[in-house]
C-alpha cells in the first residue's frame, strides 16, 4: 500500500499515526517483473524493484493526501548525495513532514543497502539532506549488515533526526519444481513476524549506544510486538506486512492492545517504558 | 498460501484469432469472476480469470496481447506454469432476469458466470461482443447453457452490427432485468454503467496487479480499494464513486495512465 493517494487516505482513516511514502526517485522506474512478492510458511518474500512515478509525477498523491492534514514520511531513494539532496528538497516543498533515507533496500542495485553498508556514503548523505531541509530527517537501515550500530551511529553523528529499522532481510525462495528462484530478481527482501526478533535486537543494540529516537519496525502484527520494540527502544513503530496478516484495521487494533496492556500495567504515558528492557 | 503451485498442461485449445484456453489440475474451489496469478516462468505472472470452472480442472482464456501472453500462447501440452489464487470476490448472482454483456476477452470472465444458473435459464440474455466474427468465443458453450443470447460485432460481420452498449439500451427499452453484469473494455462498462440507471450494476475490473492479496497497493483504485482483493467484481454504487473508473489505470511505476 501507500503507492499513491487513495491508499494512503484509507491507511490514515484505518488509524495509522501517519504515513510513509513509497521509495520515490528521481524517475518513473517501472520495478522489476512479476513475481515480485509471493508469501512463504513464516513471511513475505518480496523484490519490487522500487516502482515508483518518479518525484514529479507523485507530488499530485502529496496533495492529494495532504488535504486528509495527516502527518507524511516521505521515503525517498537516489544513488549518490546529490540525488537525495534534490528529492528531499522537492519532498519538503510538495508538503511531506519528514524525510526518510531509503540505505537499506535489499534488492535493488546502486541503491539502497549497497549505499548504507558503507559509513562514509551514509555520512555523506544524511548530512547533505539534512542541510538541505527543515523537515525532520530519518535513515532508515537495514539488519543485512556486519554492523548495524556502527551505521546507526554514523547517521546520528550526520545529524539524523531518528533511525528506522529494520529493513527486510536479504532472501530467496527457489521451487523445487521449476529448480529456480522464483522472484525474478531471484534476491528479495523477507519481512513478516518472523524476523521480529530479528528487528528488536537489532533496536535494543541500537538504542543502546545513540542518542536520538528510533522507529521500530519488522514483523509488527499485534500489540505486544509493538511494545516490545518499545520495550527495546523504539518511539514510534512502522507496519507493512501486518496490513497482510490482519487486515487494515490492524492499526487500530495495536493502539486498543497497547493501552489495555498499559492499564493491566498501570502506566499512564508510553514514554515512561521507551527502552525499558535495557541495561 | 499464495505461493505457486506448478501444473502441466493438460491441453491448449485455440478458441478464435489469436486466442487460446490452457487447462490444468487445479482443484481449488473458484467462483465465477476470480482469477489466478498465472506464472509463466521466467517471463511475468499475471492475473487472469478463470474461463472453465470444473471441481478438478479450471482453464484460462486469453489474447495474445504482451510479453506474457506471447509465451503462453505458444507454450505446448505438459509445459509447466504456476498458479496461485483463486483471488479476489465473485459475482453475486440474483433474480430472475440478468443481463450479461462481455465485450472481448471480457467474454472468458462472463461465460462461468452464466453456466452458472441454475434456475430460469431462459429469461436470462447474454451479449457477446466482439470487433469482428474470427475474435468470436465460446458462442457454443453460452448456446448449451440454455440462456437467450445475441452475438454482436462493431463491423457488422455477425450479428448484430453495432458496439454492446447500443443493443443494450435496445433490450432494456422492452425488457426489465433485475440486475446486469457486466466485463469487459472498461470505456464499454462506464457506458453500461450510465444507460443501466437504477438496474442493479456488477461489473469485473482490470487493474496490473504484483501481489495478488492486498499488500502491496498497485491496483488501488478510488480511495485504497484493492481491486485484488475487494474485487475485481464491484457494484455499480462503489463505481460511481470512482473518479477514474473509464479513465485511467496505473501501470507498473504506479504512473496514471489514460485508459
Amino acid at each position: 500500500m501507500d503507492e499513491d493517494a487513495g491508499s494512503m487516505k484509507r491507511i490514515f482513516k484505518s488509524g495509522a499515526g501517519a504515513i510513509v511514502t513509497k521509495s520515490i526517485g528521481l524517475k518513473s522506474n517501472d520495478g522489476y517483473p512479476n513475481p515480485t512478492v509471493i508469501e512463504l510458511e513464516h513471511g513475505i518474500l518480496n523484490a519490487m524493484g522500487l516502482p515508483n512515478p518518479g518525484i514529479e509525477e507523485f507530488s499530485n498523491e502529496i496533495k492529494n493526501f495532504k488535504s486528509l492534514k495527516g502527518p507524511l514520511i516521505g521515503s525517498i531513494y537516489g544513488k549518490n548525495k546529490d540525488e537525495f539532496e534534490k528529492l528531499a528538497i522537492k519532498m519538503e516543498e510538495y508538503g511531506t513532514d519528514a524525510i526518510e533515507l531509503n540505505l537499506s533496500c535489499p534488492h535493488a542495485k546502486g541503491y539502497g543497502l549497497e549505499l548504507g553498508s558503507d559509513p562514509e556514503i551514509v555520512y555523506q548523505i544524511t548530512n547533505t539532506v539534512k542541510h538541505a531541509v527543515k523537515i525532520p530527517v530519518f535513515v532508515k537501515i537495514s539488519p543485512n549488515l556486519m554492523d548495524i550500530v556502527e551505521i546507526a551511529k554514523t547517521a546520528e553523528k550526520a545529524e539524523a533526526d531518528a533511525i528506522v529499522a529494520i529493513n527486510s532481510i536479504k532472501a530467496m525462495k527457489i521451487d523445487l519444481e521449476l529448480k529456480t528462484p522464483v522472484l525474478s530478481n531471484k534476491v528479495g527482501g523477507y519481512s513478516g513476524n518472523a524476523i521480529k526478533p530479528i528487528g528488536v535486537r537489532c533496536v535494543y543494540d541500537i538504542a543502546k549506544n545513540i542518542h536520538i529516537p528510533i522507529i521500530g519496525v519488522g514483523g509488527i502484527i499485534n500489540g505486544e510486538d509493538a511494545l516490545e520494540y518499545i520495550l527495546a527502544g523504539a518511539s514510534a513503530v512502522q507496519i507493512g506486512s501486518g496490513i497482510y496478516y490482519k487486515g487494515i484495521d490492524i492499526f487500530k487494533k495495536i493502539c486498543f492492545e497497547i493501552d489495555s496492556w498499559m492499564k493491566q500495567h498501570d502506566y499512564n504515558d508510553l514514554t515512561e517504558i521507551i527502552g525499558a528492557a535495557i541495561s | 498460501m499464495n505461493y505457486p503451485t506448478i501444473v502441466k498442461i493438460l491441453n491448449i485449445k485455440k478458441e478464435a484469432e489469436d486466442i487460446k484456453s490452457i487447462r490444468f489440475k487445479y482443484p481449488k474451489k473458484t467462483l465465477p469472476g476470480q482469477f489466478f496469478m498465472i506464472w509463466i516462468p521466467g517471463v511475468d505472472e499475471i492475473p487472469m480469470s478463470a474461463s472453465y470452472i470444473d471441481n478438478e480442472i479450471k482453464a484460462i482464456t486469453f489474447k495474445n496481447v504482451g510479453d506474457a501472453t506471447n509465451t503462453l500462447i505458444k507454450m505446448k501440452k505438459n509445459d509447466k506454469i504456476g498458479v496461485r489464487g483463486p483471488y479476489g470476490n465473485s459475482f453475486k448472482i440474483t433474480g430472475k432476469n440478468i443481463l450479461f454483456v462481455a465485450g472481448g476477452t471480457g467474454i472468458a470472465t462472463i461465460t462461468p458466470a452464466v453456466e452458472d444458473i441454475v434456475n430460469n435459464k431462459d429469461t436470462n440474455t447474454v451479449i457477446l461482443g466482439v470487433k469482428t466474427k474470427n475474435e468470436l468465443f465460446f458462442e457454443q458453450r453460452i448456446k448449451n447453457s440454455g440462456v437467450k443470447y445475441f452475438v454482436c460485432t462493431d463491423d457488422g460481420s455477425k450479428g448484430y452490427h453495432g458496439f454492446t452498449t447500443d443493443l443494450a439500451y435496445e433490450l432494456m427499452d422492452k425488457n426489465q432485468y433485475d440486475l446486469v453484469i457486466t466485463c469487459g473494455p472498461e470505456i464499454m462498462m462506464k457506458k453500461l454503467l450510465y444507460i443501466c440507471k437504477n438496474i442493479n450494476f456488477q461489473a469485473s475490473l482490470e487493474r496490473y496487479m504484483k501481489c495478488g492479496f492486498g499488500i502491496c497497493g498497485q491496483c488501488c483504485i478510488g480511495d485504497g480499494i484493492r481491486v485484488c482483493l475487494e474485487g475485481p467484481v464491484f457494484d455499480g454504487k462503489t463505481l460511481k464513486n470512482i473518479k477514474d473508473f473509464g479513465r485511467f489505470k496505473r501501470d507498473s511505476s504506479g504512473k496514471k495512465i489514460k485508459i
